[in-house]
């Protein structure tokens, strides 16, 4: 059976959720074939050996990852050369993007972007994407070399399949070249504690009515388990970062729930949203744009609206 | 410096985007374009670079006719010449063969004059993919720097602050370098009256394929490395309930939430 390899998602070893939705649809396809790079592989191995690798191929060296992509694109390109697999999964991450956009010119191969399901067809790969601010559904595939996939985080229900995990060191150096760009400086955010905003199964944002003040949608958010976002106007008035930005020129999340919170719904924004399963919009304006979206809407204040659905939600958790 | 910014004219993603039935590709002849926004930020970054030191600025689109007019925004704004390639054999080109004549352009405009720095948006507001930047540095055997909220050049050292998810990080890049560059990078200027008028003398070259030394048969629809098989417009979604907050709008919330199983 023909590998498939799957690009870790990790941080020091803790294996990223993305990473086992990938393992999943590689099983789909072939063998899956993890990519390991960098330091804490003991750390990683049962989950990758809990989701399907069959195999994985090892780095560590530091080269790869303080020079950003371009040295995992060469290793990938290398994998790629020396195991013919039927499929390259990565993550639709920045990072995963570029990495694969490297591979795909390296290896002459076509790349397909934001999956959000890959299924096997005949003797190759079916995707399907969400395009045009989620307008429309596109079927694509690949037409030359290696399909090479970037695949976005909630496409796939992890299943449990243990697998052997072997591990196996790679021959591999950057080239010179690789080196080019250099991360000279990383200082970590500080966690939230709450789930990442493209992987959260609810999503919760705030805009131009919170005037600034996001506590009452936080406490919200908190109370579902939520991620937080924002729409550009209130990461534009310096309200929220910028990584939090769910629209057009920010992320694109297609969550369980996701509720709108002060915020009107320009296309900007709901080009971020509008593929999300339910949507549940708070607004004090009725004729927001955002109420044609949703399975839910409160006309009203949201400072008075939140606190209240916070309290009723704590107290039926109990 | 010499800055070529690749821009990219799009389909206004206000309008109702949709496909061409007979060939799946982009329809891009029924409704309104203009210059990607996102790239808006990549022409204003260049600009600034040049009023802070010397150089000039070069704007490079791939397009039909149309496109023009992608060019022309950018030279309102103060870009110094454009090149157009417009040949109707690119039409449906796939991120691989659009990064492939973009690279071209880029060294034939190289030729003359070498690149000290290549910037471009982040992605564009049409396919969103976010490929094209690094494809076209992997291609030209650049280093890319890219998702920029903040660039400086010193010397011939490019350094940007990129805000990602779990840090913040700077990273730099000796030139000549790819820089991809976000929303939040500036603010891009309104062309002003004299910019408008200004513009109307700048040169832009027209080049085709044969220009550039490519084989049409390494791109458009057939060349491509992908294929879209079928598309389908989501059907509209239907609006549900909508209350309006009489002391109990959070209560009828919560009880909407956990009739949905998200409490």
């Amino acid at each position: 059976m023909a590998e498939v390899l799957v690009l870790v998602d990790h941080v020091d070893g803790t294996v990223r959720k993305t990473t086992s939705e990938l393992l999943t649809i590689a099983r789909r396809l072939g063998e899956p074939s993890a990519v390991f790079v960098g330091a804490g592989f003991d750390a990683a191995k049962e989950t990758l050996a809990k989701y399907g690798a069959a195999k994985v191929y090892r780095v560590e060296s530091d080269d790869v990852t303080s020079h950003l992509v371009v040295p995992q694109a060469e290793l990938l390109a290398q994998l790629v050369a020396s195991t013919s697999p039927a499929a390259v999964l990565v993550p639709a991450s920045t990072e995963g993007k570029e990495i694969a956009a490297r591979v795909a010119i390296k290896t002459e191969s076509g790349l397909i972007t934001d999956a959000v399901d890959v299924q096997a067809a005949g003797d190759g790969v079916a995707t399907t994407q969400s395009v045009f601010a989620g307008s429309y559904t596109v079927q694509a595939k690949v037409t030359k070399g290696t399909p090479i996939i970037a695949v976005k985080p909630n496409s796939a229900t992890p299943e449990e399949a243990p697998a052997a995990a072997a591990d196996e060191v790679v021959d591999f150096t950057p080239s010179e070249a690789a080196k080019g760009a250099r991360i000279t400086e990383s200082k970590p955010k500080q966690a939230t504690g709450r789930p990442e905003l493209t992987e959260a199964a609810i999503v919760v944002s705030g805009g131009r009515g919170t005037g600034g003040d996001f506590s009452k949608v936080e406490d919200f958010a908190d109370s579902l388990g939520a991620a937080v976002g924002a729409s550009r106007a209130a990461v534009d008035a310096g309200w929220y970062p910028h990584t939090s930005q769910v629209g057009q020129t920010g992320k694109q999340v297609s969550p369980q729930l996701y509720v709108a919170c002060g915020i009107s719904g320009a296309i900007q924004h709901r080009a971020g949203m509008q593929t999300s399963k339910t949507i549940v919009a708070v607004n004090k304006d009725n004729e927001a744009p955002i109420f044609e979206l949703v399975d839910f809407g409160v006309v009203g204040d949201l400072f008075a609206v939140l606190p209240q659905a916070t309290d009723a939600i704590k107290t039926a958790k109990g | 410096m010499n800055i070529v910014v690749c821009v990219k004219y799009v389909p206004d993603a206000q309008a109702e985007r949709t496909f061409n039935a007979s060939d799946n590709t982009t329809d891009r002849d029924n409704v309104d374009g203009l210059l990607s926004e996102l790239d808006e930020y990549a022409v204003e970054e260049a600009l600034k670079i040049v009023e802070a030191g010397e150089g000039e600025v070069t704007v490079v689109t791939i397009g039909p006719d149309a496109a023009a007019d992608a060019i022309k925004k950018a030279l309102q704004m103060g870009a110094d010449k454009g090149v157009h390639v417009n040949d109707a054999a690119i039409h449906g080109s796939d991120a691989a063969a659009t990064s492939l004549v973009l690279a071209e352009a880029v060294k034939k405009l190289g030729a003359e004059s070498s690149v000290d720095l290549v910037v471009t948006g982040m992605a564009s507001t049409d396919g969103t993919m976010g490929v094209v930047p690094t494809m076209l540095a992997e291609r030209l055997g650049l280093p890319a720097v890219t998702y920029a909220s903040e660039l400086t050049v010193e010397g011939d050292t490019v350094s940007i602050r990129r805000d990602g998810d779990a840090s913040t990080q700077t990273i730099t890049a000796t030139l000549p370098a790819l820089v991809s560059v976000t929303d939040q990078i500036n603010e891009p200027r309104y062309p002003s009256f004299k910019g408008i008028m200004a513009a109307k003398k700048k040169p832009v070259e027209t080049w085709s394929l044969a220009d550039l030394g490519i084989d049409a048969a390494q791109v458009g629809l057939d060349a491509a490395w992908t294929a879209v098989e079928s598309f389908a417009a989501r059907p509209p979604r239907t609006q549900g309930e909508i209350v309006t907050d009489e002391g109990d709008g959070g209560s009828k919330l919560a009880a909407f939430l956990s009739e949905r199983k998200f409490v």
